[in-house]
């Protein structure tokens, strides 16, 4: 450690309650919706009903007679202007413009046709109803198998078939050969359902237009601000000094803010050419119909064991359905790339072969939604396990225990190339298993069902990389590249200090953690401590919040910078001291002398030497007492294994959550508090993503579960209780020890659920390999079971 | 020609006189007429719960009531809920147990909590389950936002709870309200 | 999300609440609680030209013995019934007790009311299936005056009643009390509308079944009696096998609608089920 404790324990590793809490236990806390301007226009948006067509003409005089409404903008008043073009630099890749407002082909249902600016809310609602769209429907493309047919429709003109990226990597020639050896092949296809990320703010931004200095002013509900800005700019060709975007506070992302959508391209326009403050707020049914999706794959997938159920060969054919457009700036690669790059997981294999295609369809457009594709192959991984335990006459633990990648092992390099720093996967197993009294789940499970009940255990061990810096992601090759991010800390003249972050935190608590970083660096308490994220004009350039990227990165950045603003300190200290800077520390508020603590410095006192009594140190020491430093990681491996008990109601098909036992490894925790509330929610959408929610398209390309009447997102009925099991390999590559963990929880439960499931029937021999688990599925494949004859 | 009503509300015991279009929600007359944007709208169709305040007493959904209904009518609200510049012990609650992280679901999850503690002065687990799922929380997995309401309720004891470490400011406060907004400025 | 413009007036009596109804032309809807119809209204699905508050109505909120049988106003709220505790009551119609806790969440609880739900007439809704189960009369006024509209001729499909556009629903009586009803749900999740829901009552004397009504919600576009399992119950008999049996007709005999919760086989099965385990419950200590 460079800094020096405040004292001996420090403010890292304590679950301070979060600064945040205040603003929004009490309602002050400050939404886009919240703000409101002057003579104010609210936008709402024509949206087309169908998954494909033609547009042939759309008609405003109706909508402009409706009292209230401005102006309403359509695609041939943007002429001048680009879409959004999202671009990977491969050969493989194909890439599809995102038009701001579509003028002649539709592609989902829910693309927006035309803008309609009015006085309120209610009266741009009422344009938006009397704008008449001729549209000549086509037949919409809305599965994985409709679009990679021969002889299917394109869903881009301009294309050949449906596949936006076709890679093959690794290309093992020996996979092959690996299998002849193995004694188990077990070959399968597993799916998994499209979900939506549901933030309960959906989006939403309102634009100023400043005319009087050529400025734009954007708020939204983003988690990358400055991100947006170099959009807008590219957009709206305005220099990126002349834009400010601000992330007021943001009420939840999970991935579907860390793109930028056309809407908030379009609001600024609307605010340029009107001179007037613009703002939208998303509904839910737009959220659900038309923001962006995700999950939505298919593995078809063999793998070979040995005797002793090693894997010894993986061959995998993945295929994503993204949708009808690419996310800017991330691509529709975000989904085929991770998943052949990480899917081997936390099992140690030699011969891995893989395909992975992202494949367009007449359907919102995926972004990256909580653990991306990670909750997916990881449910891959976990019942090809569970499938080779069960042939090879293995139990659960035993054959994640063979197969998992040890302390001796790292650094770990995968087949893909993925380097693995270490962590406590076979400690994290064992500590799950021991916690759900692994050892005598047989009988329990014996006896249950001789009372006629189905009850199922269920494991998944998981690797999550997470803080990706700027190399790690240049491997995929996007057009721009994340991965770096920066603080800047600054002492005022009472000796409070500003930390300045390109992150962007919705919800996970930075303003507490970075604080509590910078504190033990300082030597000062966390309330003198000012986080300040989303605003590109007060905050360094950095890529937000998302990939579990924030604490990893942002924090070391914050560690880095706050280490060399504790450096300023002690110079300018050491004039008033008089003693060498070498031989001062800073604690409890003080700058002190090491051995004699009675020969100390006020911080406070310090911070005002250097600015209101500048001559009482040497000419030029005054007047700043600020840092700045960079952070940009080769990234870094979380690891977890979840475990959970099911009962399954064989008449309903309803699977009913027992206990469940999550034990964690993501290094030093900063906040445990935090921490668990991160594993926590992760799981209840993993829970969500393995039981309760899923996206369903009918033949006309519409959204059937436009509603969350339709889409399940579960409740406090449903999400039991976690137990959470800590476990830390402190990380060699962050500044901080932590290791990022916003995703874990989602990438976990779906496969341990699964796995669940599957040992509650497995003397039925029902396999779970798709997703949801849904009880009218469930209760479909019991029946098959008993031939008809089901309890 | 739109269809005003004159009414008057009143919010946490102050009567507001308004004109109001028929049309709008009480969750919109309070957040955009009124300025009480501390009750959220999450999806305008009865589920969500982010907008729930107590009408008369009880726990009602601002988005499926109009606020021409709310005439000489009671409201409470988030913003009622502080006494003295100091959180209630619900919201202590809600902070001890970390029940909260983005913080949008937050005052729906306070006022339907509000409204059934005052009912349940004694409930289980179970019980507080099944009012809390009347609410959407999409970060928290809700254990927290149960465990925070079993605590106002003085059954605190024997909760798996997060927090092991209070941490006051030298004034006693939770540290760090945001004086963006009053600035005028809102970044976080 | 917002609600398309309506013009809004509050009735202070139901003379009053007819009138304006009659005045303001077919268009005009009554707003008795308004937790469905103003989610409908803010997707724009409806769109009234005019609605008649008729919450201020005074009287309009009782639960009342009848005779043998239940009044029940129709301004009267979910939660009423919910935390009914007259002893009287419970011991004849517990049923609507238990079903009350089935009716949407807490604050829908609050706000909605008994008549606002039956004129909604969703077929899945408590109330309505206990209206058909327990042959309710449903109270209506109109301009020339008052009728009584037996719960039998009452629904008529998704969300349409016999009521006339200027007739206002003020009471509904339950005639006869049902000490041996159930009503039992699947939903995915808790508070949702059920994909199916069954409720059944019994008239057992001396652990025999003299008489039975079986009634499934979710399988067609109206409460649906299924009078092929109510036979198998009149044979008397109030076993295990006669529930399982009565539950099998009952899914032979419907002919249920598919959605994304589940396809008409999933809805049979769930109809077996649910009819079994209201029988079971209903019998309680005598079957």
């Amino acid at each position: 450690m460079s800094g020096n404790g405040s004292s001996s324990d420090g403010w890292v590793g304590r679950s301070i309650p979060r600064v945040e809490d205040a603003r929004h236990l009490t309602g002050r806390g400050l939404f886009v919706d919240d703000i409101e301007r002057s003579r104010m226009l609210y936008a709402a948006f024509v949206r087309s009903p169908f998954g494909a067509a033609r547009v042939k003409e759309v008609s405003v005089e109706d909508a402009l007679e409706i009292p209230g409404v401005e102006r309403v903008i359509i695609r041939s008043d943007l002429e001048s202007i680009p879409g959004l073009k999202p671009v990977l630099h491969r050969p493989e890749f194909v890439g599809v413009e995102v038009p701001l407002l579509s003028g002649n082909s539709i592609r989902h249902a829910g693309e927006p046709v035309a803008m309609v600016l009015a006085d309120s809310p209610h009266a741009a609602e009422d344009g938006a109803d009397a704008v008449q769209v001729d549209y000549e429907r086509q037949e919409p493309v809305v599965s994985l198998d409709a679009a990679l047919t021969e002889d299917a429709r394109t869903v881009h003109d301009e294309m050949e078939d449906n596949v936006l990226l076709d890679v093959r990597v690794p290309d093992d020639p020996e996979v092959d050969e690996a299998f002849e050896e193995a004694s188990a092949v077990i070959e399968a296809t597993f799916t998994t359902g499209r979900v939506a990320a549901v933030p309960m703010e959906g989006r939403a931004c309102l634009a100023e237009w400043y005319g009087r200095e050529d400025k734009l002013v954007l708020y939204t509900s983003t988690q990358v601000p400055h991100i947006v800005r170099t959009a807008l700019a590219d957009v709206l060709d305005l220099p990126q000094q002349r834009i400010r975007v601000v992330a007021p506070d943001v009420g939840g992302g999970f991935g579907q803010k860390c793109v930028v959508s056309r809407e908030e391209l379009l609001v600024p326009i609307a605010s340029q050419r009107l001179g007037r403050s613009v703002k939208w707020v998303e509904d839910r049914q737009e959220n659900l119909t038309a923001s962006f999706h995700g999950h939505e794959q298919r593995y078809e997938v063999s793998a070979g064991f040995d005797e002793e159920g090693k894997i010894l060969a993986l061959k995998a054919d993945i295929a994503c359905d993204v949708g009808a457009y690419s996310c800017y700036p991330f691509t529709c690669g975000v989904e085929p790339l991770m998943a052949q790059a990480e899917m081997p997981g936390p099992y140690r294999l030699k011969r891995y072969s893989s395909r992975a295609r992202a494949v367009t369809t007449n359907k919102v457009p995926m972004a990256p939604y909580r653990g991306v594709s990670r909750p997916q192959f990881t449910f891959v991984m976990e019942r090809l396990m569970q499938k080779a335990a069960k042939q090879l006459d293995m139990d659960a633990v035993e054959i994640r225990r063979r197969n998992l990648i040890t302390g001796e092992e790292f650094p770990y390099e995968s087949p893909t190339g993925v380097v693995y720093d270490p962590g406590s996967y076979i400690e994290s197993l064992e500590k799950c298993a021991e916690a759900l009294d692994f050892g005598a789940w047989t009988k329990r499970q014996y006896e249950a069902r001789s009372e006629g009940r189905l009850i199922g255990l269920g494991f998944s061990s998981f690797a999550e990389r997470t803080g990706y810096g700027t190399r790690a992601f240049a491997l995929r090759k996007m057009a721009i590249t994340p991965g770096l991010d920066n603080a800047h800390l600054k002492m005022d003249p009472s000796g409070n200090v500003a930390v300045a972050v390109g992150t962007c935190g919705h919800g996970q608590g930075h303003q507490t953690t970075l604080a509590q970083i910078a504190a033990d660096e300082l030597g000062i308490t966390p309330d003198k401590i000012l986080v300040r994220q989303g605003d590109t004009d007060a905050t360094p350039y950095g890529w937000g919040t998302f990939a579990s990227r924030s604490l990893v990165i942002g924090g070391g950045a914050t560690k880095k910078a706050a280490a060399l603003l504790a450096d300023r300190i002690r110079e300018i200290a050491s004039h008033l001291l008089e003693a060498s800077p070498e031989d001062l520390e800073l604690e409890d508020g003080q700058v002190r002398v090491k051995g004699s603590p009675y020969h100390f410095v006020e911080v406070a006192e310090v911070a005002r030497a250097a600015f209101l009594e500048a001559q009482r140190l040497p000419e030029g020491e005054a007047g700043t007492l600020e840092a700045n430093a960079g952070f940009d990681p080769p990234g870094t491996f979380s690891n977890a294994t979840h475990g959970v008990e099911v009962e399954i109601d064989p008449e309903t098909g309803e699977v009913r959550l027992g206990r469940y036992v999550v034990a964690e490894d993501c290094g030093v925790m900063i906040n445990p508090m935090i921490v668990e509330g991160q594993v926590r929610g992760g799981v209840a959408q993993g829970i969500a993503a393995a039981l309760y929610e899923r996206l369903v398209y009918d033949d006309e390309g519409q959204l059937v579960t436009s509603t969350l009447m339709d889409y399940l997102v579960p409740t406090a009925m449903e999400i039991p209780s976690v137990e959470i099991l800590h476990l830390e390999t402190p990380c060699e590559y962050s500044e901080t020890g932590a290791k990022g963990m916003g995703e874990g929880g989602t990438m976990g439960a779906p496969a341990a659920i699964a796995s669940a499931v599957a040992d509650a029937l497995s003397h039925l021999d029902i396999e779970i390999d798709h997703l949801p688990i849904t009880p009218d599925r469930l209760r479909a494949a019991i029946k098959e079971a008993y031939e008809g004859d089901a309890p | 020609m739109k269809d005003i009503h004159s009414i008057r509300i009143t919010v946490n015991g102050r009567t507001h006189e308004i004109e109001v279009e028929s049309r709008r929600t009480l969750a919109d007359v309070l957040r955009h007429d009124l300025g009480y944007t501390g009750t959220h709208l999450g999806c305008e169709h009865g589920i969500c719960g982010a907008c729930t305040v107590l009408l008369d007493g009880l726990p009602a959904r601002s988005c499926l009531v109009f606020g021409v209904q709310a005439d000489e009518r009671e409201v409470e609200t988030v913003e009622g809920l502080e006494s003295d510049g100091h959180l209630n012990a619900l919201q202590e609650a809600f902070s001890t147990h970390h029940a909260l992280q983005c913080g949008f679901c937050t005052p729906g999850f306070l006022m339907l909590a509000t409204g059934f503690l005052r009912e349940n002065l004694d409930p289980t687990e179970e019980e507080v389950r099944e009012a809390m799922s009347s609410n959407l929380c999409r970060c928290t997995g809700y254990q927290g936002i149960v465990a925070a309401v079993l605590d106002a309720a003085g059954k605190g004891d024997g909760l798996e709870t997060a927090v092991e470490d209070t941490f006051e400011t030298p004034d006693g406060q939770i540290a760090g309200v945001s004086p963006l907004r009053d600035a005028g400025d809102h970044g976080q | 999300m917002k609600p398309a413009a309506f013009k809004y007036q509050r009735a202070n009596t139901v003379e009053e609440g007819i009138e304006q109804l009659t005045e303001l032309g077919d268009e005009a809807k009554l707003l008795a609680g308004g937790q469905s119809l103003v989610a409908m209204m803010n997707f724009r699905l409806v769109r009234p030209s005019a609605l008649v508050d008729i919450t201020p109505i005074p009287d309009l909120q009782y639960l009342e013995p009848d005779g043998e049988g239940l009044k029940v106003g129709a301004l009267t709220p979910h939660r009423w019934i919910e935390e009914m505790e007259d002893p009287d009551l419970l011991e004849d119609f517990s049923v609507l007790k238990e079903a009350a806790r089935w009716v949407g969440h807490y604050p829908i609880r609050t706000l909605g009311t008994f008549g606002g739900s039956i004129a909604h007439a969703d077929p899945s809704a408590e109330w309505c299936m206990l209206a058909v189960l327990l042959d309710a009369e449903i109270v209506a006024v109109g301009p020339e005056g008052e009728r009584v509209i037996p719960a039998s001729d009452f629904f008529q499909g998704f969300f349409m009643t016999a009521l006339e556009p200027d007739e206002m629903v003020v009471e509904v009586r339950f005639p006869e009390p049902a000490p041996h009803a159930s009503i039992q749900e699947f939903a995915r999740r808790a508070g949702d509308f059920a994909i199916v829901s069954a409720a059944v009552s019994l008239d057992v004397r001396d652990k025999e079944c003299h008489s039975a009504r079986v009634v499934l919600g979710g399988v067609s576009d109206v409460p649906l009696r299924v009078p092929e399992a109510e036979r198998v119950l009149e044979r008397g008999d109030i076993s295990r096998e006669a529930f399982d049996e009565a539950g099998q007709e009952a899914a032979k005999a419907i002919d249920p609608p598919s959605d994304v919760h589940g396809d008409p086989d999933y809805r049979r099965d769930l109809s077996a089920v649910l009819v079994r385990r209201a029988l079971t419950e209903a019998a309680g200590d005598v079957g």
